[in-house]
């Protein structure tokens, strides 16, 4: 049994609750401090230092000592695999994970049967999370019909469904000459496309980052060429045509400083990387675990460290789970054969809560990357913690210690790299659009 | 007891003490293979299970008379990786024949870590046959067993491996073996397939140039090249790497007269070794065939005596 509950979005109930004592952060309105929060019907009523507590009393008051309360966070890189592979992961599925990791927004990548190449699937991505869903989804539609790298999508008409962004995520475009005409194309819309750089030559039947473990291991290699190549190509092409890009996935040292660079000479690009990428190593794969192959492959401790120094210094603006649900048919099977992904939506925000325990950011710059920053490059309307506004906000308690056990997911994906580990700080209430759609442990019964 | 394993599946865990441990047994048990009735019974009522994922005769044979000779009753299944798209995967069939109470899986998989998995989920022990381009801890043995046999001792003994080490479970093998036992290892082939990462994984040398080390070595350990890494853009031509690291009685001439000339087979003639060298004085590739029964029954016989009361 579960010791939570989750809601769809459509059920759930406005929130009435006031929070006395709670630390919030929000950068975008330059919060960080102990506070009361008053939140009426779904909205945030009064945020002050202090607020008595009315008599008579018919609100929901929750003394939150040492508890932080957040803006939701957004997740820019999701698989949830409807429609087509529903066995894996579904809207719904994905959705209450996602709620129950404290991120209320959930891009979702176009890579699904069919792909999401034409306003038929964006509508039926939004329809289907409006009806079963526990956060807000957003759309993200392919760059080229069926993912094939030839002929671009009809961008004007899948804006107009509510695709919010473009990807061929799960290949590059292959083709210099399409990216470079769908980056100027798509610059007619101000939306960004999203990179995902990997030359499919260097990295065939890769398996694991490619270095001494590969050889060691006699695991064939990805090198990490393979992803600095396309970076490298992608940058040089927005700054040509001067379109706008993001980098998905920045998983190696040379891609965080070809990013810095081009960061310095004005090219429009952003860039998110994804919690395994600055908490695990290739020396995992050790264990043979398909659990651990995941594309780009996990790195060196070098290409940790440079990861986490772009985070610090604002060279990768984002972290995004890159959550990719699979069940154990793709998984627990010989690693060659096996697909490549994580799971990451329960454990994102616990993963990355170690680099402000360990100074990297502070609570301020950590919601940044996890809420604020992702809003705004997929150019979504983003508010925070502010009065008079619909609520959209986690409470998190960062001290409190758990052990990853993926049979109590809300997703329905096995392979978590973080099983059985001990993380710290956990997500306790969320709410989404002044709704509150998850609650665990003594904060349930706000869910009913 | 030296050797207190579950499983053989690699040398690279293995310590010098066990290495030499296993090899003692194989010289004692070589005798057996002698005699006109080959057969102990020290395997009496065990089961071993030869579980190969990948087409090999000569291995499958090799474990199949070691174990044979000492009594065990053996069992062979060969699966096609295949039946994954049927549905099985590896670990269902393992779960399976793991219900018939097997006391020693002997696994060959062309996927690296498939025996490791699996020794890590059944009660059996299970020996490496060959994992993907990982290891292939017996044929290292057999291969130690045989220079030990005719140089007498590793240390300082200069041995070169020439040919395709990038995939090669038999190169891994030796390197961590040879370097153990106190022996100098320089790896030698095209930088295409001899990544100088490999200077990292133990202590050998790493050079492209065969002509430069060829006079220096004591033995000779030459690979068997894939015929389809030409189509992969690792080589030009076979006939050029053929020019360039095959072995043919030309480049011998600068060689050591008493070079042993290794091969673990099936050999590709005429290209990574010319007939007449595969045939010739200093070749030992049969002895290592005969060596091969001898360290798969060593091999058994140790994961057999974890069980005897
Ligand atoms: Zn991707
Ligand atoms: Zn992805």
């Amino acid at each position: 049994m579960k010791n939570s509950r989750v809601r769809r979005l459509k059920d759930a109930h406005p929130a009435t609750v006031l929070f006395k004592g709670v630390r919030v952060v929000d950068p975008a309105n330059n919060l960080d401090q102990e506070m009361d929060v008053l939140v009426e019907d779904g909205v945030f009523k009064e945020i002050s230092p202090r607020i008595d507590i009315p008599d008579p009393c018919n609100l929901k008051v929750i003394k939150a000592d040492g508890l932080w309360l957040l803006p939701g966070l957004v997740d820019m890189h999701v698989h949830l695999r409807e429609p087509g592979e529903e066995y894996k992961e579904t809207i719904e599925t994905g959705t209450q994970a996602a709620v129950a990791g404290g991120i209320v927004a959930v891009a979702s990548m176009p890579n699904t049967k069919p792909v999401n190449d034409n306003p038929a699937v964006t509508k039926y991505i939004l329809d289907r999370a409006k009806e079963i869903g526990s956060c807000t989804v957003l759309p993200v539609a392919a760059i080229t019909v069926g993912l094939a790298g030839e002929t671009m999508t009809e961008m004007a008409a899948l804006i107009e469904a509510g695709a919010v962004a473009f990807s061929d995520d799960g290949k590059s475009v292959r083709s210099s000459q399409v990216m470079r005409r769908a980056l100027e194309y798509a610059s007619i819309f101000d939306v960004p496309v999203i990179c995902h750089c990997e030359d499919p030559d260097l990295s065939r039947n890769g398996v694991m980052n490619e270095g001494v473990m590969s050889v060691k291991l006699g695991i064939r290699g990805i090198p990490r060429i393979a992803e600095e190549i396309v970076v490298a190509r992608d940058i040089i092409l927005a700054e040509y045509t001067g379109a706008r890009i993001h980098i998905a996935h920045v998983s190696t040292e040379k891609s965080v400083s070809l990013i810095r660079e081009a960061k310095k000479r004005g090219v429009k690009v952003t860039a998110e990387t994804a919690p395994h990428y600055f908490s695990l190593t290739e020396e995992i794969l050790e264990t043979y675990d398909s659990r651990f192959k995941v594309n780009p492959p996990l790195r060196t401790q070098s290409d940790v460290e440079a990861i986490i120094q772009g985070l610090a210094d604002g060279t990768i603006d984002v972290i995004a789970t890159d959550h990719a649900p699979h069940s154990p048919i793709e998984k627990d099977i010989e690693i060659d054969f096996a697909a490549f992904g994580m799971v990451g939506l329960e454990t994102s925000l616990a993963v990355s809560l170690g680099l402000v325990r360990s100074g990297v950011l502070t609570p301020a710059e950590l919601v940044k990357k996890m809420s604020q920053n992702p809003a705004d490059i997929l150019g979504i309307p983003y508010r925070g913690i502010c009065k008079e506004e619909e609520a959209s906000f986690i409470v998190v308690d960062p001290n409190a210690e758990w052990i990853v056990d993926s049979t109590e997911f809300y997703s329905k994906g096995v392979n978590c790299p973080f099983e059985g580990k001990k993380l710290v700080g956990r997500v306790e209430l969320t709410v989404c659009r002044g709704k509150i759609v998850f609650g665990r442990g003594e904060y349930q019964w706000l869910v009913e | 007891m030296i050797y207190a394993r579950k499983d053989i599946l690699g040398i690279e865990e293995l310590t010098k003490e066990e290495i030499e441990h296993i090899l003692d047994l194989a010289s004692s048990l070589k005798e057996i293979n002698e005699r006109s009735i080959k057969k102990v019974p020290t395997l009496r009522g065990k089961t071993v299970i030869h579980l190969f994922y990948e087409p090999s005769t000569r291995t499958k044979m090799s474990f199949d008379i070691a174990a044979k000779r000492l009594s065990a009753d053996t069992y062979s299944i060969s699966v096609s990786t295949s039946s994954v798209v049927k549905g099985e995967t590896f670990l269902d069939t393992v779960k399976n024949l793991e219900a018939m109470k097997p006391d020693i899986f002997v696994i060959r998989h062309s996927v690296s870590g498939v025996p490791h998995r699996i020794a890590r989920y059944t009660k059996a022990s299970v020996i490496n046959a060959g994992d993907g381009s990982h290891e292939h801890p017996t044929q290292a043995l057999l291969d130690m067993l045989t220079i030990r046999e005719h140089k007498g001792t590793f240390d300082g003994l200069h041995v070169l491996i020439v040919g395709d080490i990038l995939h090669s479970r038999v190169a891994r093998s030796n390197i961590w073996g040879l370097s153990k036992l106190g022996a100098h290892v320089t790896l030698c082939g095209p930088p295409t397939l001899v990544p100088k990462e490999l200077e990292s994984i133990a202590n050998v040398k790493v050079l492209y140039n065969l002509m430069e080390i060829l006079p220096d070595a004591d033995v000779l350990m030459v690979l068997r090249l894939q015929r389809e890494r030409q189509k992969q853009s690792f080589l030009p031509s076979l006939r050029e790497y053929s020019v360039l690291y095959g072995i043919t009685n030309e480049k011998l001439k600068k060689a050591k007269p008493d070079l042993l000339i290794m091969h673990p087979g099936p050999i590709n003639r005429g290209i990574e070794l010319a007939p007449d060298v595969a045939d010739g004085p200093r070749s030992v590739i049969l002895e290592q065939v005969t060596n091969g029964v001898a360290v798969r029954m060593a091999v058994l016989y140790v994961l057999a005596q974890r069980n005897l009361p």
